[in-house]
């Protein structure tokens, strides 16, 4: 059996506490939340904190606040099956609830919280690998090795963002909130990252991601779709995270377009959205902004799949989230690349 | 006596053993906790190829909690599963051939101590040239991976000629030539490999471990802990799933061994899903060439196959895999001559060995997309087509292959029928198919794996005066049944119930011979045996009861619990009374019986791999939908059916059945044992692509299709009650009528496994180019072939031996 | 509240399978390897140990949860559900009746995770789909069956279970709707969000149950 290191625990009740805890003890703590992301790293001994820092019993961290004028704020620590529970994420947000509905399997979302998800570390088939098995390519540029043996000329860690919640927050305009013992901030979920796999977040070491703030959506439709080879189990290995604003004739007043898993962070397409601004979801006006999204998808062989075809069925992937938006029943299509229909859990 | 109708064989029941499995009570090899026990890890190779040129554990020895170091040294005698490749160590003691392959055991208080031990044991290597794949191997003899086989780096090469298949060519009116790959693929049991060793009370060994061949382990251990067998006791907890992963002797199973005769205390071991990725033995990535010439009418006029195998770094089963690829084509369909060349070669990667269907899925997938293709081309439905060649029951082929009854044809009607297959193959949309595939597979493997003439497997009856009954085998529960199968044979016969009789299996110091859980053979094998032993203790019985009522015993009937007379059931004693009456009659109550395959027609070098008492059979129609922007494929319905002989327990039967459609559909779309090879000028390393069970992609429940099985039966003559094998056959025809639907979908042929979209886009791409509409290998490298064994078949005026004289010794 | 112990043990009070049990273990250890290794309760399994195959899965406060990922030290005060623990007055629970009578046991290695993870869906959901089953256990892999019988089994035990309940409709479902309910309330107040969850679970069972008979 895989068994952890050693390490020190503390779970404090106060958001301050922990904030606390990062400040005085740096680069020796790691965040416990969900437990989903970090378990497994640290019984491959890809990261071996000294101390864990826990959050299950900050209350704070698991409210919701509705408030029909600026949106919605989720608790960093809700779980992702509290959020598929939530019918009005469901109606308002589908692009997030789609996401959050597909990540991983339902045991994992029921552990997972939506902040582990967004900080998730980012994935690559040369790091997510056990010691022994680093250790017999003498490791990567992420852990205790120097080459980045994806693109071995490459002076940055190639390691996928491989979050499902953060391109469908992206899409849908959200910003976080991070707290540290010196104060607090909130960016947006686009600049919580850095297109780098080893520092691909903005977010300090001392700062917890508290809350996510979901503006006011109204008049907006959202989408959300992954690519993975079965319909539970694998992180996304490329996803469309699509959001838009159609006037009542169907012309699209305002869009974004984000992808996810192609690159160290969810990219942006952002000539595929300014495309579309002013014109109907036309087949043709799709395949323009398809064909705009696919020059941003730059897969790297890291993950399942070959990296030509994941970058070619970004057109496809694109396609299927622009006609979710303009109205188009996509649900075989959505079951037969989900495998699940998707409509409303009941776990 | 007279038998009733059936009361336990045919009807859907609870197996014997599925209570403990759904209370948690079932106690696996991991669940084994001993007074003292200590835990041991292995350390693993972290190179390719490479001497050992100096192994340092002095700071493992000396931290805190370690109680033992073992290395190569300590464990100089090689074994290995067949007796013509012993060459595997418990602990390499002077070359690691992959990555992976162990140097030291490491035993600590603690599972954490001994993990954090193996990083203190330094091993200075000296690189050897790595082999990473067949054509690499073939190319280069030096250096070689081991100092044995048939040629450098070439473990086993075979050449098999039955008849003039080139005059069967020249009376062909078509002669297809074709290459098709199946990537190698690996067991994936939910239970990782799991061991305890100790000394009991006696002083004496016992090894409890999640083994599919208790006998094969007993026979390892013996060998290499260089001790008397009678003085070591194998146990094989149940089997977490096996499917053909736990059939060797392991290395942690007879290092473990060791240290519990070092230290006099239990140890256990444990292995994590990367090292059961390491252990392996699974599928053999095979590269394939089809000849076959037919006539106009479909008949076949002759077969050419040629395999490479990718056979990793040691033998394992090897030997007898390469024969497998090559055995069962004659068995399938008529064909009247046949030539068959195999190589397997070694390569620095965890060694292949038997997977369910043990070398015989790979050709299976070339010969039946090979027949989608003759089919189309002739203009004949391939339904059609294959119900004019099934091979006729009561034949000898011509490899000398004994075929006794034959449910094929029927097993394609039905899946005709129930997938509505007329009025929908090639009639769908663009973009829906339907694919058509059958398959045989043995019921047993006629031979043993050590040449002797003792039975295959034995059973002992124990009576007891209260109407119990134990049953003693040494078959091994892997999932399948086995216990339930035993049972079940001994309940019908004594008329008594299931719940009245306790198995005992796995045992080498309780229980009779019985060669293990592998080749399909439990069932038949033990189940005759069963039979046997039950008849004969049935007989003393009848005759006490018969004494004692006055009752001829012809007339006696065991049924209800009860003995009695046919004529008159009210006179007649309970079960139990029966026991009493012949105990006080006769002395203690107890049988015997035995089970030995007929012997073989194949006398020829080779002809040991193949033979059964009989075949089973299946056939399978599968739909599928694919995208042709995205090649992306959905399986939405499969129907199946399986000639079975008799299901003995259906609800088991269907269980192996759809078991077989799963793991054959995660073979055909998405399951392979692959390995990355570092850029040579910055590294040595060939390590596994993936050893988890998130990016080694088994199907979950969203994954699968409905599947509508049908189950053929038509009693045997060899079989238990007339019963076939189930568990490996269905698996066979899955992946060729996933690629034949394929094709049938949007017209491409995907000639090699997994068929992924990437593929299918490449391949629709080339036909959009006007190019072949194909994805698939395009050469067989060169291999040296020797001269094939001439063996006349039997419509020659054969006789089952080589036409020139061959040395007897026969690999099995 | 979980405490270390002089020997660097750490101590936890929980309830097991119904339980009040103190357990001290070493302290990196998951509720996995507590529960096999120190509450000699081996019938929950480890397939990974990564979370990559739900052979863990357990019920902790009445959810299914990977027991391989959540510390030890993290189960103090909470409620734990094992396959050990599924029989009720001595009796089987109609799913173990059901999986061990239609084959969705083979090996018998994946279904103490499966069990719990059904039992889970069945006390949610008493009456679920096929579509709805899948959805459930799709995070729970089993290498024998192909999953059918495995679907099958857990419809036939919803059926024995609603059949059970017709009998004492009154007591049993009064009694236990509202323990449910009450202490899903208690669990969410201390999240200032009980009002919210509470109009959440009545509109979405609804409209659950509406969009899958419309859209089917």
């Amino acid at each position: 059996m895989m068994r952890l290191p050693r390490f020190e625990y503390h779970a404090p009740r106060a958001l301050a506490d922990a904030a606390g805890w990062l400040a005085a003890h740096p680069g020796r703590v790691m965040i416990l939340a969900g437990g989903t992301d970090i378990l497994p790293n640290m019984k491959r001994r890809q990261q071996t904190p000294e101390v864990l820092v826990s959050l299950r019993h900050i209350a704070e961290l698991k409210k919701v606040s509705p408030d029909t004028f600026s949106g919605l704020t989720l608790g960093s620590a809700l779980t992702l099956s509290e959020l598929v529970r939530m019918p009005r994420l469901q109606r308002d947000y589908a692009g997030l609830w789609q996401a959050a509905a597909q990540v991983a399997t339902p045991h994992l979302r029921a552990m997972g919280t939506l902040g582990g998800n967004l900080c998730l570390d980012t994935r690559c088939n040369y790091y997510d690998q056990t010691y022994e098995w680093r250790k017999s390519i003498d490791f990567c540029m992420k852990k205790e090795g120097r080459i980045c043996w994806v693109a071995t000329s490459s002076p940055t860690c190639l390691a996928v963002s491989s979050t499902d919640t953060a391109p469908a927050l992206m899409a849908l305009g959200a910003r976080v909130r991070l707290v540290s013992a010196s104060g607090e901030r909130v960016v947006d979920v686009s600049d919580l990252y850095a297109n780098d796999g080893i520092n691909y977040l903005t977010r300090r070491p001392d700062e917890i991601l508290a809350d996510v703030r979901l503006p006011d959506h109204t008049g907006w439709r959202s989408t959300y779709w992954k690519l993975r080879r079965r319909g539970s189990f694998d992180f996304p290995v490329l996803s469309v995270a699509a959001a838009a604003r159609l006037d009542h004739g169907g012309v699209v007043q305002d869009a974004r377009i984000v992808l996810g898993a192609v690159a160290s962070r969810p990219m942006i397409a952002t000539q595929a959205a300014v495309g579309l601004r002013g014109h109907s979801l036309t087949d043709e006006a799709i395949a323009r902004a398809a064909d705009r999204a696919y020059e941003v998808a730059k897969p790297m062989d890291n993950t399942d799949y070959a990296l030509v075809w994941r970058k070619r069925v970004s057109r496809d992937f694109v396609t299927y989230a622009l006609r979710e938006l303009r109205g188009d029943d996509m649900r075989d299509t959505r079951r037969r690349i989900a495998r699940q229909a998707l409509m409303g859990l009941s776990y | 006596m007279t038998r009733p109708t059936m009361r336990v064989v045919g009807f859907p029941r609870r197996r014997v053993d599925g209570r403990a499995k759904v209370t948690g009570q079932t106690v696996f090899a991991d669940d084994l906790v001993l007074p003292r026990m200590l835990y041991a890890r292995l350390l693993r190779s972290t190179v390719p190829h490479a001497r050992i040129r100096s192994l340092d554990a002095s700071k493992a020895e000396a931290h805190p909690g370690v109680h033992l170091v073992l290395t190569g040294k300590d464990l100089p005698i090689p074994y290995g599963i067949l007796p013509v490749s012993q060459d595997e160590h418990a602990l390499c003691p002077d070359k690691v051939r992959f990555v992976g392959d162990p140097v030291a055991l490491v035993v600590a208080r603690d599972e954490l101590i001994a993990t954090e031990a193996l990083e203190l044991i330094t091993v200075e290597y000296e690189p050897l040239k790595t082999f990473a794949d067949p054509e690499e191997s073939l190319a280069h003899p030096e250096p070689r991976i081991h100092d044995y086989g048939d040629a450098g780096n070439v473990h086993k090469k075979v050449a098999l000629s039955f008849g003039d298949v080139e005059e069967g060519f020249r009376e062909a009116d078509h002669v297809f030539d074709d290459l098709f790959f199946y990537q190698g693929n690996t067991h994936l049991p939910l239970e990782q490999h799991a061991a305890v060793a100790a000394i009991d009370g006696d002083g004496k060994l016992v090894l409890w471990s999640s083994t599919q061949t208790p006998h094969y382990v007993h026979r390892a251990l013996a060998k290499a802990l260089e001790m008397p067998a009678a003085h070591i006791r194998v146990i094989a907890t149940p089997n977490g799933g096996g499917f053909g992963g736990k059939s060797d002797p392991f290395n942690h199973e007879v290092a473990i061994a060791k240290a519990a005769l070092v230290l006099k205390r239990p140890i256990k071991i444990a292995l994590t899903r990367e090292e059961v990725f390491l252990c392996h033995r699974g599928r053999h990535p095979v590269l394939m060439r089809f000849r076959t010439g037919v006539k106009n009418d479909g008949t076949i006029t002759g077969v050419h196959l040629q395999t490479l195998l990718d056979g990793g770094a040691y033998g394992s089963y090897g030997v007898a895999s390469t024969f497998y690829t090559g055995a069962l084509q004659t068995v399938t369909y008529h064909i009247p001559r046949y030539r068959f060349d195999g190589c397997r070669v070694f390569t620095n990667k965890p060694p292949c060995g038997p997977k369910r269907g043990h070398g015989t899925p790979q050709s299976r997938f070339g010969q039946e997309i090979q027949l989608d293709r003759i089919g189309e081309r002739l203009a004949i439905d391939p339904a059609d087509l294959r119900l004019r060649i099934v091979e006729r029951p009561d034949t000898l082929t011509a490899n000398y292959l004994r075929v006794s009854t034959i449910g094929l044809a029927e097993c394609i009607r039905r899946v005709v029928k129930t997938s509505d297959w007329k009025n929908r193959f090639r009639k769908l949309e663009r973009g829906r198919g339907l694919g058509l595939a059958c398959s045989s597979y043995l019921s047993g493997a006629g031979l043993p794996i050590y040449w002797n003439d003792m039975p295959h497997s034995a059973v002992q009856l124990k009576l007891d005066r209260s109407g119990g009954v134990t049953a003693f085998c040494g078959a091994t529960e892997i999932g399948q049944g086995s216990d339930d199968v035993l049972v079940g044979c001994v309940a019908e016969v004594f008329g008594i119930e299931p719940f009245d009789i306790r198995a005992v299996t796995g045992d080498t110091d309780l229980t009779p011979v019985d060669l293990g859980s592998y080749s399909s053979r439990v069932t038949l094998m033990m189940g005759n045996a069963a039979i046997q032993a039950a008849e004969r203790a049935r007989d003393v019985l009848a005759d006490a009861v018969g004494r004692k009522l006055g009752v001829p015993k012809g007339r006696l009937v065991f049924a209800d619990r009860r003995v009695f007379d046919s004529e008159d059931p009210a006179r007649g004693v309970t079960f139990a009374e029966a026991v009493c009456a012949a105990e006080a009659m006769f002395g203690a109550v107890g049988s015997t019986g035995s089970y030995t395959p007929p012997p073989s027609a194949a006398k020829y070098k080779g002809g040991g791999v193949g033979p059964s008492p009989t075949y089973s059979y299946t056939a399978a129609v599968i739909e599928v939908e694919v995208d042709e922007s995205t090649g992306w494929v959905n399986v939405p319905r499969v129907w199946i059916a399986h000639d079975i002989g008799r299901a003995l327990n259906p609800t088991l039967v269907r269980g192996q059945v759809e078991g077989s459609v799963y793991m054959g559909l995660g073979e055909a779309l998405m399951e392979e044992q692959v390995f990355r090879r570092l850029p040579k000028r910055l590294s040595n390393a060939v390590v596994h692509k993936f050893p988890s069970m998130l990016e080694y992609k088994s199907p979950t429940f969203l994954d699968m299709p409905e599947i509508f099985t049908e189950l053929v039966e038509n009693p045997d003559p060899h079989g238990p009650f007339g019963a076939k094998e189930v568990g490996q056959g269905p698996l066979l025809p899955i992946m060729p009528a996933l690629a034949n639907a394929v094709y049938d979908a949007v017209g491409v042929r995907i000639d090699e496994v997994p068929i992924t979209p990437e593929k299918i886009v490449k391949a629709l791409a080339d036909k959009a180019a006007g190019r072949p509409p194909r994805y698939g290998p395009s050469r067989f490298p060169d291999v040296d072939w020797p001269e094939p064994l001439q063996v006349p078949p039997p419509w020659e005026g054969g006789t089952g031996r080589a036409a020139t004289a061959q040395p007897a010794e026969t690999p099995r | 509240m979980e405490r270390q112990e002089p020997t660097g043990l750490a101590v936890i009070s929980l309830r097991v399978n119904g339980e009040p049990t103190d357990v001290a273990f070493d302290p990196y250890k998951t509720l996995l390897e507590v529960l096999r290794e120190d509450l000699n309760l081996p019938g929950t399994k480890h397939g990974c140990e990564l979370g990559e195959c739900g052979a863990c899965a357990v019920l902790v406060d009445g959810t299914p949860t990977l027991s391989c990922l959540l510390l030890g030290l993290e189960c103090d005060g909470r409620e734990v559900v094992t396959v050990e623990g599924l029989m009720e007055d001595g009796r089987l629970h109609p799913l173990q009746e059901a999986f061990a009578d239609l084959g969705a046991a083979q090996c018998g290695y994946c279904t103490p995770g499966l069990l719990v993870t059904a039992k889970a869906l069945l006390d949610r959901n008493p009456t679920p789909t096929g579509d709805q089953i899948r959805e459930a256990l799709a995070g729970n892999i089993c290498r024998c069956t192909g999953y059918q019988q495995i679907v099958e089994a857990v419809q036939a035990a919803a059926t024995d279970c609603a059949e059970h309940k017709a009998t004492d409709y009154t007591e049993h479902e009064a009694t236990d709707y509202t323990e449910h309910e009450a202490a899903d309330y208690t669990e969410h107040e201390a999240t200032d969000c009980t009002q919210h969850e509470a109009t959440d679970c009545t509109e979405h069972e609804a409209t659950d149950c509406t969009d899958y008979t419309e859209k089917k």
